[in-house]
This record gives structure tokens, C-alpha cells and sequence, in this order.
């Protein structure tokens, strides 16, 4: 195998860097080797969202992404959203509305949202935002920008009821 | 002797206890791990040394492999070994097998079935030799990959009372109808793991299952070894639903790699082998004959079904399941037929039976209600039978007609237009559908360990499973209830083969069984604490961890002197499971909107009402309706496997292919929680809730897009490219 140059980044604020097999995924990678189980592998495929955490301050599936290609990213987990002892607005939420069952898609759901109110108080429209200038949070803008998460367990209601919860404004 | 459940208990002791936490809407007690990912799941142990194993999958349907082109694929890097061991698994073990299911894979039985593994130094090797893995196979066999073109057999003995072809004729009202519902996945979020590693002669397995001391016999018996030399680990399991009731693949194969090797090795599926090579629910056609007189009264009932599985496969889908005790009529007919074909394993995805029973059976009834002129929510109430049909035992406590009751106030039931097409916004059809919910209640063989500390605080301790059903939170809550002690000193150890053996979680049963153990082990303990405290067990009373009753009071530490208390409760299903028609029942109300152009369908509003004994936990039963009304919406418009008739494989084996509901397809659901005790079900008064709320929702779905655009959907899923066909002009319909 010829040698790859490292790519350094930072998990959850720590420097890491990773010069191995270029065909590791994000994914494994936060796992297997940062022992971030956190991050949860559904599909490999892009298709669950189980896998998901925000580089950048942007939410992707770190299933799509390999290791070597976050150079100088930023790249937060689950784990850095908030601790056992220090739990986030959001995870809190999460625990009083009941919003997860099995709870493996759960983390892959808090780093979704977390990024997603972002994205909500920027301004940015989707799909089914009736004006695109200004973006109303409804239920239904939750909804379809939480899509790309499935929970088998059926925790939606739950889900959706928790975002709201911290949400800035309701909608 | 054992703890067998012969006299309902009518004591209602949960009700008399005074803790308080019985009932209540408790958070998790794993919840904090869970929202953290520090909750740990199967693939996420790491012992040292772990080598990774990729199972490879059959291109053939039928016949036998050949050859293996070890050689090309043992000299690329990192490759440590390949294996195609003649105990590894053709097929996943049943629901409750408690021994090997069908071994060796040299031969094929269906296509993508497991034919070996690769075990290399990393995932991303192992992969990767999977894949270049050549292999010659004999394609022999003569197994028909569709149902079509195959024998059927029966597959469970049929109920056959009266004469159903006279009752028919002669009925006032009758409907002979035919229903086809496509086959459906678990699709647990979690894919199946399993990490082998061996000390000696004695294997750990930590893996993802439902009922472990099933799963340990049924490793054992495929590994030939003795159950005491397995220890199988699972405290949290990221969804089963079925698909993971029995051991699976990856575990023998595992267990194999991992002897050979001399070190532990992992393996996963992968999502499409989760797909591909679990379980899968059957397709079914159901032929659905009801005949009622004048008045709507049922005189004839025929439930006819027709699925598949494979050669020898004992299960066939139970599709009759509740049909045979939720209405009347005195001429039946009840027969499932199972056809043999070659296709992945047909087994137990959530609801078995009930989940495409039920939805055919209230669909049914709201085209006999039609036919009748009654409002469908009368018809069924017209016929709920005092006693079961053919067999003359009582319900032990059905809360049907309060679900029907309850959930039509709620939801607005009195607003439904009487015919279709009677409301329209934009390009929307608006309609309303109601069906009954009903799942058969069981109780199974239970222990479970409570240990009153010296300190006052609990352990509860059980190998039963927690797939987010909420057995962490339920357990505890009975204990503490029992036992007089706050929630916050209760702990609970769950998912370890070392413990004492639970129910495990499958049809439903796994609260109120393993919970009934708690409760026996609690009883025991209250035993001798009234005794030390020198009052009649009758008078006690514990709370806060303070022991009183009859004008004494003493804490509970003080009459433990420094010593815990500790009991193993037991309990055995007996006479009362024989005695009484068992079921959880409700009441499914739904709103769609059906576009008059597209044919697709929203879900706009769906409310259960359901009763199932006493609530555990009304946070956590709650979320168990609410997961089963969400596989109702699945069910009823997303989901369904599509197999290649050629060859029997399946096509849609992703998650971007097989639709389960996301966000999106999912409204704010409504669900109401009745209050019943069922003495005869459970000790606890407690029945089965994780598979109710799927049970008939489907129904609900397809009546109420009768009710909006005026089309009876008879296969399921009712997609649009299904409907569009069937639609009233968009134009001239309008509005009525
Ligand atoms: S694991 Fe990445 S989207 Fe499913
Ligand atoms: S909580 Fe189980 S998949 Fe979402």
C-alpha cells in the first residue's frame, strides 16, 4: 500500500490524526480507533443516519466519509455534545420525552437535530418551507429535516416533541 | 411447585403497595447512556487482539459449493483465514428454538445465504477479501422461488366449526373477499453482531439477541458444546422485533473463527446480509368471508391464508392468530397454508400473525359494515362473544369496547363523513377509518434475582433482555414498588447468561413474565421482613425504606441487620393460560389524506386507545404504542420486500429500498392507556403491549382511504402506483 500522508483534525476538540488504510471509513475510524462507539453504524450506506455527526458545524453520515479525507476538520460526536454528568439541553429532552426505545439511532438523531436547529435559525429553507426568505420551524420543517434519520423503534412523535422542547422560538 | 401460574391473582397487591412508582412515567434508568452513546451494543466491545470476519454470501439459489479459491485470497494483505465450516448456519434459529437450526454451508437453500467467512487483521481487509472470494458452486435443486407456482401444505391446524358455505348463503350481509399483503422486514436499526472469544473450552459471546438462555443453548448445540461452556452478553440491544430471537450467522461463525484462530474475532452483517439472510415475514393472500343477519350479527366467519417458507421450516406465519377469539359466528373457518419455496428464512417480525391477521380482518369489516349500514365502530361491538368461539372459555378482561369508545371521543370520530369523497381540500381527499387492535397474551417461564442490600438499596438481576421495550425502567419499578424502596436506589443488571433466566423479549411477553419473577422474588423478601418486624406480610407496608404496619414501624436496614436479603422469583405459565382467551386489546382511528391525482397517501392524525392490564411504565408502554403505530404506518404504505421470481432473491434489501417510515410519514401520534387489571394473564395484572399497537392498524389506514377517495385497497402496501388506477376522476369529483 503506498504511504499516506496523515490527515490531522480534531474530535471533540482533542488533535487526532490518522494515516492508515485510506479506505477506512469516518465511521470506523471514530469507533474502532477513538473508541467513540457513540456513533453508530446502521447501514454503511448513507441510508439510516444512525452514523451521523457534524464537521464543520455541518451534519453529514460519517459513514460516506473516510478518515483521511478530514484534514484539518472539526468534527464533533455524540460524546461531545454532553456527558453522563453534564448532559446536553437537547439530551436531556431526549430522556424526558422518551424520544428514542432501543436508543441505537439516538445518537445519530442528537447530532442531527443539534446541527439542524443551526441550520433552522440560519435561515436555511427546505424542501417543504412555503417561503423560502423566512423559514417558519413547524412541525412539518422538523419533520422533513429530520428525515434522513430513520428510528425503527417509531420514536418520532417523541423525537419531534424533544427538538421542540429546546427549540429557540416554537413554531 | 415451580411457580406455576394456576389461580388468577386477584389481589391487585401493586395497587396496595406504597412506594408509588408503579405505573409512572419514569425515565429510563439507561437513558443517560443512551443519549450519550455510551450504551454498549454488540459490535462495541474490544478485546484484545480482534480480528475481523465478513461473511460471503451465495450467488446461486439452489445447489452445492464447489470450491473455494482459498489460495488467490488467503495471500492478500492481512487475511488470516476462511472458513465454511460445516456447523456454520444455512439458516437463523426460530423464536424459542433452544437448539442448532439448519447448519452447513456447503450446500445453498436460497439465495445470499452465508457460504463462508473471511477473517483478516482489519474490517476494511476483510471486506475486501470477501469480495475477490471466487467460488464454484453446482447449481442443482428444484425448489420454486414463487409461491405461485408452488404446493402448499397446512401449516397449522385448521378451526372448522359449523358450515360456513351455508351460513354465506343464507346471510343478510356478506362480503368474500381477497387480500394480498406483501412480505416486511425487522430492519432493527442495530445489524446483527456477534464478538467470539475463547478462554479454554468456555466461550463469551457478546451479540445482539432477545432471548438469551435460548440463544446459549442454540450456540452451544450448533458449536456441539456443553450450554455451561457459553456465556452470551447483551445489556443493550439496538431493536430486535423478531430478527433477533434466535442466534443468527455471525455468532456460530464467530465462535468458529474465533477457536481456530486462537483469538476473538467480530463479526457483523452487513446491512443488506441483515436483509438477505435473517428473517423475513411471509407474503400472504387471505381470503376473508364474513356473513352476518339482518342486524350485523356475525353467523359466519372465514379467515383463509395462504404463506410461505422454506422446505422444513416449522413456523407459518399464524395469520388466524386472533381471529380465532375477536369475533363471533358460529360457522368457521380458519386454515393457514404454508407453500415451500426458496427464499430467505420466513419467522417472527413483530406481531407475528396478528400484524397482517388483524389488518385484513378490520379492513374486512368495514366493507361488512358498509353492507350492513351500521357505523363500523357498532358493528364490532355487536359482535364481541361472551366467551370464545369453539373453545367456550372466558376473556380474562377485554377493554375493546372502551377503546372503541374512548378512542372515537378523542379523536373525533362523529365528524367522519358517512360515504367517501365527501371532503376535499386542494388536490386531497380527506377520509377516516377505524379498526380494532388484538394480540394474543402469553406468559412464559420467568426467574429473576432480587437482592435487598444491606444498605437498603436493590439489585435486580435477570439475562432478560431490554430492545427498548423498557425492561431496565419496568423491572426496577416493580421491585422498588414491592419492596418499599425509591427508584433512584434501585438497580437493575440485565442481558448476561449468567443471570438468572428471564422470559427474554418476544411476543410481548417479556414484562410481564420476567416482571411476575421480580414480583414473586419481592414476595418472598416482604415474607420474611413482616416476619422480623413480627406483623402478618397482609399488614405490611414499605415505603421510603421504612417497614410498618399494626402500630409498629422500623427502617427496612434495621431488620436486615447487616445482612441483604436475596431471592430468586420463579414463575411458569398454567392453568390460567388454558382457562381464558388471553388478549390485549384496543382501538386504532386514523386520518388520511389521499391525493386525487398521485394516489399517494399522509397519515394527517392516528390515535390508539389500548388496553393491556395494568401499565408498567406509562412512559415507556406509551413509546411502545407509539413504535407499533409507526410500523402500522409502514405496513399499511411504505413497506414490502420485493423478491426476483427468477431466482428468489431479494431486490429491495437496503434501507433506501425497503421504505420504513421516517419523520417525515409520521404525524403527532395520540395514544390513550386504559386502566384494566387482567388477574388471570399475570400476577401483575399486566399483559403484553410491544406488539399491540401494530396489530390492525393497517386496517384503520385502508378504511379510511375508502372513506376519503371512495377506492377498497385489498393489497398491501396500498402505494400509489396501486391506487391511481382505482381513482375517481380528480375533476369531475371534486366535492360532493
Ligand atoms: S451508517 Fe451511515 S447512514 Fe447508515
Ligand atoms: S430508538 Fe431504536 S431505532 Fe430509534
Amino acid at each position: 500500500m503506498p504511504p499516506t500522508p496523515p490527515a490531522r483534525f480534531k474530535v471533540n476538540g482533542t488533535p487526532v490524526q490518522y494515516g492508515g488504510d485510506p479506505r477506512r471509513s469516518l465511521l470506523d475510524f471514530l469507533r474502532d480507533e477513538l473508541s467513540l462507539y457513540g456513533t453508530k453504524k446502521g447501514c454503511d450506506h448513507g441510508q439510516c443516519g444512525a452514523c451521523t455527526v457534524i464537521v464543520d458545524g455541518r451534519r453529514i453520515n460519517s459513514c460516506l466519509t473516510l478518515a483521511v479525507m478530514q484534514d484539518g476538520c472539526q468534527i464533533t460526536t455524540v460524546e461531545g455534545l454532553g456527558s453522563d454528568d453534564d448532559l446536553s439541553p437537547l439530551q436531556r429532552a431526549f430522556i424526558a420525552h422518551d424520544g428514542f426505545q432501543c436508543g441505537y439511532c439516538t445518537p445519530g438523531q442528537i447530532c442531527s437535530a443539534s446541527a439542524m436547529i443551526a441550520e433552522l435559525a440560519e435561515g436555511w429553507p427546505s424542501h417543504v418551507s412555503d417561503d423560502l426568505l423566512s423559514v417558519l420551524p413547524t412541525d412539518e420543517e422538523l419533520r422533513e429535516r429530520m428525515s434522513g434519520n430513520l428510528c425503527r423503534c417509531g420514536a418520532y412523535s417523541n423525537i419531534i416533541a424533544a427538538i421542540r422542547d429546546v427549540m429557540p422560538v416554537a413554531g | 411447585m415451580f411457580g406455576t401460574y394456576d389461580v388468577p391473582d386477584q389481589r391487585n397487591l401493586l395497587d396496595q403497595t406504597r412506594q408509588g412508582i408503579i405505573g409512572k412515567p419514569l425515565d429510563r434508568p439507561e437513558a443517560a447512556l443512551k443519549v450519550t452513546g455510551t450504551a454498549t451494543y454488540a459490535a462495541e466491545y474490544r478485546p484484545e487482539n480482534c480480528a475481523e470476519g465478513v461473511l460471503v454470501t451465495a450467488t446461486i439459489a439452489q445447489g452445492r459449493v464447489l470450491h473455494l479459491h482459498r489460495d488467490e485470497v488467503l495471500s492478500m494483505p492481512g487475511v488470516l483465514g476462511i472458513f465454511a465450516d460445516k456447523r456454520m448456519l444455512r439458516r437463523p434459529a426460530q423464536g424459542t428454538a433452544g437448539q442448532a437450526p439448519v447448519q452447513d454451508v456447503r450446500e445453498v437453500e436460497y439465495y445470499g445465504q452465508p457460504v463462508a467467512l473471511v477473517v483478516a487483521e482489519s474490517f476494511e481487509q476483510a471486506s475486501h477479501a470477501a469480495k475477490a472470494l471466487r467460488i464454484d458452486y453446482a447449481p442443482e435443486g428444484d425448489v420454486p422461488f414463487d409461491a405461485g407456482k408452488a404446493e402448499y401444505e397446512s401449516g397449522q391446524k385448521p378451526v372448522i366449526l359449523g358450515d360456513l358455505d351455508e351460513a354465506m348463503a343464507s346471510a343478510a350481509h356478506s362480503v368474500d373477499l381477497t387480500y394480498t399483503t406483501e412480505g416486511h422486514a425487522s430492519a432493527a436499526m442495530e445489524p446483527h453482531a456477534s464478538i467470539a472469544a475463547w478462554q479454554g473450552d468456555v466461550l463469551t459471546l457478546w451479540g445482539s439477541f432477545q432471548m438469551i438462555s435460548h440463544n446459549v443453548k442454540e450456540l452451544a448445540d450448533s458449536l456441539r458444546i456443553s450450554p455451561r461452556n457459553v456465556r452470551i452478553i447483551s445489556p443493550y440491544v439496538g431493536g430486535g422485533f423478531g430478527s433477533k430471537l434466535g442466534i443468527s450467522h455471525d455468532a456460530i461463525a464467530a465462535a468458529i473463527a474465533a477457536r481456530e484462530l486462537g483469538r476473538p474475532v467480530r463479526v457483523v452483517l452487513t446491512r443488506q446480509q441483515v436483509f438477505d439472510t435473517i428473517m423475513r415475514r411471509s407474503e400472504t393472500r387471505q381470503r376473508l368471508r364474513l356473513a352476518a343477519d339482518a342486524s350485523g350479527r356475525l353467523t359466519g366467519l372465514g379467515h383463509e391464508a395462504w404463506v410461505s417458507n422454506l422446505p422444513g421450516e416449522k413456523f407459518a406465519e399464524p395469520v388466524t392468530q386472533a381471529t380465532e377469539f375477536l369475533y363471533g359466528g358460529e360457522n368457521r373457518k380458519l386454515a393457514v397454508n404454508v407453500a415451500r419455496i426458496s427464499r430467505l428464512t420466513s419467522g417472527s417480525v413483530r406481531a407475528p400473525g396478528e400484524a397482517v391477521g388483524m389488518q385484513v380482518l378490520e379492513a374486512a369489516m368495514d366493507e361488512l359494515a358498509e353492507k350492513a349500514g351500521l357505523d363500523p365502530i357498532e358493528l364490532r361491538k355487536r359482535n364481541l362473544p361472551a366467551s370464545q368461539p369453539g373453545k367456550d372459555r372466558p376473556y380474562s378482561s377485554r377493554m375493546l369496547v372502551e377503546a372503541l369508545d374512548q378512542g372515537a371521543r378523542a379523536f373525533g370520530w362523529d365528524a367522519r363523513k358517512p360515504r367517501p369523497c365527501m371532503r376535499r381540500e386542494g388536490e386531497w381527499w380527506l377520509g377516516m377509518g377505524v379498526a380494532s387492535a388484538a394480540r394474543v397474551n402469553m406468559l412464559r417461564p420467568a426467574s429473576a434475582r432480587v437482592r435487598l442490600e444491606a444498605d437498603g438499596s436493590l439489585l435486580v438481576q435477570s439475562d432478560q433482555t431490554d430492545i427498548g421495550t423498557g425492561s431496565y425502567a419496568i423491572l426496577g419499578q416493580i421491585a422498588g414498588e414491592m419492596l418499599g424502596v425509591p427508584i433512584t436506589r434501585v438497580r437493575v443488571e440485565l442481558g448476561d447468561s449468567s443471570l438468572p433466566s428471564g422470559a427474554g423479549s418476544g411476543g410481548s411477553f417479556g414484562a410481564s413474565s420476567t416482571g411476575s419473577a421480580v414480583f414473586r422474588a419481592c414476595e418472598a423478601i416482604r415474607d420474611r421482613l413482616a416476619h422480623r418486624l413480627g406483623i402478618p406480610v397482609e399488614a405490611l407496608e414499605l415505603r421510603d425504606g421504612i417497614a410498618s404496619g399494626q402500630g409498629r414501624s422500623r427502617p427496612v436496614t434495621e431488620l436486615l441487620q447487616g445482612e441483604a436479603l436475596e431471592q430468586v422469583g420463579r414463575i411458569k405459565p398454567g392453568k390460567t393460560q388454558m382457562d381464558y382467551a388471553q388478549a390485549s386489546y384496543g382501538a386504532f382511528f386514523c386520518e388520511v389524506a389521499v391525493n386525487a391525482f398521485t394516489g399517494e397517501t399522509r397519515m394527517r392524525r392516528m390515535l390508539g386507545a389500548f388496553g393491556f392490564g395494568r401499565v408498567l411504565n406509562a412512559k415507556t408502554a406509551r413509546s411502545q404504542c407509539l413504535g407499533g403505530m409507526v410500523w402500522g404506518i409502514g405496513a399499511a404504505l411504505t413497506e414490502e420486500q420485493s423478491f426476483d421470481l427468477r431466482d428468489g432473491r431479494l431486490l429491495n434489501h437496503d434501507l433506501a429500498q425497503y421504505h420504513v417510515p421516517c419523520h417525515a410519514d409520521v404525524p403527532a401520534l395520540e395514544v390513550i392507556l386504559l386502566e384494566e387489571r387482567d388477574a388471570p394473564a399475570s400476577p401483575l395484572q399486566a399483559k403484553g403491549v410491544g406488539e399491540l399497537a401494530i396489530c390492525g392498524a393497517a386496517g384503520a389506514v385502508a378504511n379510511a382511504i375508502y372513506n376519503a377517495c371512495g377506492v377498497r385497497m385489498r393489497s398491501f402496501p396500498m402505494t400509489p402506483d396501486r391506487l391511481i388506477a382505482q381513482l375517481p376522476d380528480p375533476i369531475a369529483r371534486a366535492a360532493d
